[in-house]
């Protein structure tokens, strides 16, 4: 085994004179070493990112972020292989660096992307109907209006990314272990960026250390291990340190948000107005459908019946790391309900009113479902009342507000944030979403042995969600087994149906759809070979309490494993099925699923400090059909902890000269035990009418609906002060601040 | 620097760079792949070990510092195929989803439930406060501690690796937490 390591840019942007790793391959413990010149005479210099942009795998022209890959050096032992990238000698000239994602379309601007005809511009996107939203505002009582930002920020799995690429050039085969949260994706991208066919490709991507969307991009460091196994014929290890990771992986958010909201006096939403200016860094290496560069930011009128809407998005280079749509996001809805949310609660506070009864008024009904939005989502089911009601009574939200002003009069600072959220997840209908031109569709292929012990192969993998127990579960109860009797194959794209992978809440809406559509199929297959063995016409059986069985003839009933018995056996079988009961399906969903939810956070804020103390968080979730409720609150759990770090601690910033100040763990804070309260959880249950069980995605609701109620809370504490937004992360300098920019400035200063 | 190092009760000499950290003394030289390297800072904890009684984040000790003494890692939990009750109760609680941090996280419980065998939440929840898990918000790995001092309380369970609590010295690092006596 050699052990990679890559030497990284120390300036944010600059051309590239010269890089010379000759001294490095004279190291006694070193094999190779690759600049971006090695690579490009290897066509691998630069790669497709998952979104139709270039990325550069080490770097020939220029650097355009701290900590871009420049070189890559493989030893026989990891330690010298960091000591070799010291004897890299690279001749930087620095340039400008573009760090202010508002200044990137000025005149003079430094240009990230020279070799683009668009410079810095990447897209101009726009959804809704501008001239209803405009009459909508028109008629408007009042108009509430605000700036805010949406920080960068990163998933930060407690795995880094890393990867062993081993080429065996005898059988031609390079198999890559790697984090991937999307194999067969990553697959068909290896294979047109080495030229070896798809065939020859196998992606391990076993049980991961999180992922959380850190681990959907293709990242230079699997690129670097794969060109150097292919050179030296032998396995190569690389795995990114902390700091590499902080540094180069794919962040999330950066969305630079103008919102505006239009009521009645009397608090009924008309209209909803964004205009959005998106930090994409320095490659366009978003993973999300094709058709949208903007994600699904256009659902933003959220839970809420507004008659019009219209949001424009423009996205930008900055001298900073790519990605951009990571981290538990759902393509951009957390942005939006982040966005809703935080009007809904200003609005309120401009009304007067109380923000749970301004909800509770403009909330869709149960019977506006399936309900068409004005910038066209269907949402598939939903009943928002019943979901806000339970949030508020298990709050005891009333009691609460009591107690909150009894402590204002003896000047405690107590918050009561609330957020009520719609996710769309389960991308998606193909012929709407597509990742590099695939189609989202997921396969599952279900085997099953004459014991009918049954092992199903799915085409998402695991990073901790539990797909081995809830995929074992769903099948087990089209079968009649017990879910022991089933074991789940992931992660292997040798081993695996075809599929786009796990992120955006998927893997229950697609591929644990395709499950129970190939479970179904077996059970049908089982229906034939029952009759063959009652004699019986397959019509006239049916299927109950696990078993066929002639129609109301309980002493008849066979089960699964002595039909899957039967079907390996010289039974003679009926037009239909040749032996066996193995089937495949391939499912492409016909909408996606809409979760939702109503939180509520409870706060205490010290105003001397700004500190902020998260005393009570109540969950409500409804993601349809729980199949296992243990795993859909555990999700749950840590969506909330997000919630907590993201709108309290969480930034990746940048000083003005392009250095990423959040490198390690000592500066780009995560929650601890001591920050995040016990929740409170409930559930309510509106299945989805189009899944197979009635079932949503649930994974990442929780990351998507509790900063609006943290942020909520923690202003409706400063409210006494006059405090009406102030942009997260709510540190505690940040929270003083606020309180202290209240006369004349709404806000707190931008972190870039 | 030749070493000896006696990890779960057995002993391995080594030579080894004075600059190698203990975690991949563990993971790399003797392939002990159940402690994790995470952040490099002492920030995260999933590479969490005993040196001797204390727990230590390996990847701040060097190999060599571990010269002589006795290591307890993950492996060394279980006695044979009889999980310890902190293991056990991971499992039943849904303690960990991606099981990055949980070899950490047990050790810790471990060694807190073995100082303080009636913890309340609060110090539970002070105990894992230097170790990160992103995917639990702590919840079940809370549930899974309490649940298994509450096992071992009820007599159902007797821990194997009950030692005595630290008698002066300083721990590589300030140690998970207060503990009642």
């Amino acid at each position: 085994m050699l052990y990679g390591a890559i030497l990284r840019s120390p300036l944010a942007h600059a051309r590239i004179v010269s890089v010379d790793a000759s001294a490095a391959s004279a190291h006694p413990a070193v094999v190779a070493a690759f600049t971006g010149a090695d690579l490009a005479e290897r066509g691998m210099a630069w790669m497709p990112t998952l979104f139709g942009d270039v990325q550069s795998v080490l770097a020939t022209d220029k650097v355009r972020f701290q900590g871009q890959e420049v070189a890559f050096v493989v030893a026989t032992d990891r330690y010298a292989a960091r000591d070799a990238l010291e004897l890299i000698s690279v001749d930087y000239e620095p340039l400008p660096p573009l760090m202010d994602a508002s200044t990137a379309l000025d005149p003079g601007a430094p240009v990230v992307r020279e070799e683009l005809p668009g410079g810095n511009h990447i897209f101009d996107w726009a959804a809704g109907d501008k001239a209803a939203t405009d009459a909508a505002f028109a008629a408007a009582d009042v108009v509430v209006t605000c700036d805010m930002t949406y920080p960068r920020s990163h998933p930060a799995p407690l795995e880094t990314c890393g990867a062993i690429a081993d080429y065996d050039a005898v059988s031609g085969r390079l198999t890559l272990w790697s984090t991937s949260q999307a194999p067969h994706a990553h697959r068909m991208l290896y294979a047109a960026l080495t030229g070896l066919p798809e065939h020859k490709i196998r992606i391990v991507s076993p049980d991961l250390g999180g992922g959380f969307g850190a681990k959907v991009p293709v990242y230079p460091g699997y690129v670097c291990a794969i060109a150097a196994s292919l050179a030296t014929g032998r396995p190569v290890k690389w795995v990114e340190d902390r700091s590499e990771s902080l540094m180069s992986t794919a962040f999330a958010r950066d969305y630079h948000m103008h919102g505006e909201i239009a009521a009645t006096a009397d608090g009924q939403i008309l209209g909803l107005r964004a205009r959005v200016l998106a930090d994409h860094g320095a490659f366009n290496a978003v993973a999300q459908p094709s058709k949208f560069p903007a994600g699904f930011f256009h659902i933003f009128t959220g839970s809420y019946q507004a008659r019009a809407a219209y949001c424009e998005v423009t996205g930008v280079f900055t001298n900073k790391a790519p990605g951009g749509v990571a981290y538990s996001c759902s393509f951009r809805i957390t942005e939006a309900v982040y966005l809703v949310e935080r009007l809904t609660d200003m609005l309120a506070r401009q009304l007067r009113m109380d923000p749970a009864d301004l909800r509770m008024r403009n909330l869709l009904r149960p019977e506006q479902f399936p309900y068409t939005g004005p910038t066209g989502w269907q949402y598939d089911s939903g009943d928002y009342p019943r979901a806000l009601q339970l949030a508020l009574d298990m709050a005891g939200y009333d009691e609460l507000r009591r107690e909150q002003a009894s402590r204002r009069e003896r000047g405690q600072y107590m918050g009561i944030g609330l957020s009520f959220f719609t996710e769309g997840v389960g991308a998606g209908p193909r012929g709407h979403m597509d990742i590099m031109g695939l189609g989202m569709a997921d396969g599952a292929d279900l085997r099953v042995h004459p014991t009918g012990k049954v092992v199903l192969a799915i085409s998402v993998q695991t990073q901790g969600q539990g797909h081995e127990t809830t995929f074992a579960q769903l099948v087990a109860q089209e079968l009649g087994l017990s879910p022991d009797d089933v074991e789940v194959v992931h992660g292997d794209t040798d081993r695996t149906p075809f599929g786009l992978g796990t992120y955006g809440s998927r893997s229950t809406p697609v591929s644990g759809a395709a499950a129970v559509v190939a479970a179904r199929k077996v059970r049908e297959r089982a229906r034939l070979v029952a009759a063959a063995m009652l004699e019986a016409d397959p019509d006239d059986l049916e299927w109950q309490e696990g078993k066929w069985r002639v129609k109301g003839d309980p002493e008849t009933a066979l089960g699964f494993v002595e039909i899957a018995r039967a079907a390996h056996s010289s039974l003679e079988l009926p037009d239909g099925i040749e032996g066996h009961l193995d089937a495949s399906a391939v499912y492409n969903p016909p909408n996606l699923t809409f979760p939702f939810g109503a939180y509520i956070c409870v706060t205490d804020v010290d105003p001397g400090t700004g500190e902020v103390k998260v005393r009570r968080f109540i969950a409500v979730d409804d993601c349809g059909v729980r199949i296992n409720p243990m795993i859909v609150e555990g999700q749950v759990h840590r969506g909330l902890a997000d919630g907590i770090g993201i709108a309290l601690m969480q930034v990746i910033a940048f000083d003005e000269t392009g250095n990423c100040l959040s490198g390690s763990f000592m500066d780009y804070l995560l929650p601890t035990s001591l920050e995040c309260p016990s929740p409170e959880l409930g559930a309510t249950v509106t299945p989805s009418p189009h899944h197979p069980v009635g079932a949503k995605g649930i994974g990442e609701s929780a990351t998507v609906g509790s900063p609006p109620a943290v942020v909520n809370s923690v202003v409706d504490a400063l409210a006494p002060f006059g405090v009406t937004h102030a942009d997260m992360p709510l540190t505690p300098a940040n929270v003083w601040l606020a309180i202290q920019s209240v006369t004349g400035v709404e806000g707190v200063p931008r972190v870039t | 620097m030749k070493i000896t190092v006696t990890v779960n009760a057995v002993d391995h000499t080594r030579v080894v760079e004075p600059r190698l950290l203990l975690i991949h003394f563990l993971r790399d030289d003797l392939g002990l792949t159940g402690s994790h390297w995470g952040c490099d800072t002492s920030n995260c904890g999933a590479c969490v070990v005993w040196l001797d009684e204390t727990p230590v984040k390996s990847c701040t000790v060097l190999a060599v510092m571990a010269d002589g003494r006795r290591v307890t890692t993950v492996e060394g939990l279980a006695s044979g195929t009889r999980l310890d009750p902190v293991q056990e109760a991971f499992a039943a609680c849904h303690g960990l989803q991606c099981g990055f941090c949980t070899p950490g996280m047990m050790m810790t419980a471990r060694w807190l439930l073995d100082n303080n065998p009636d913890p309340t939440e609060a110090d539970v929840r002070e105990a894992i406060s230097g170790q990160v898990c992103r995917c639990t918000g702590y919840e079940n790995i809370v549930r899974s501690v309490l649940r298994a001092a509450g096992r071992e309380g009820a007599g159902e369970h007797e821990p194997r690796l009950r030692v005595t609590p630290p008698q002066g010295g300083r721990a590589v690092h300030p140690g998970p937490g207060q503990v009642r006596r």
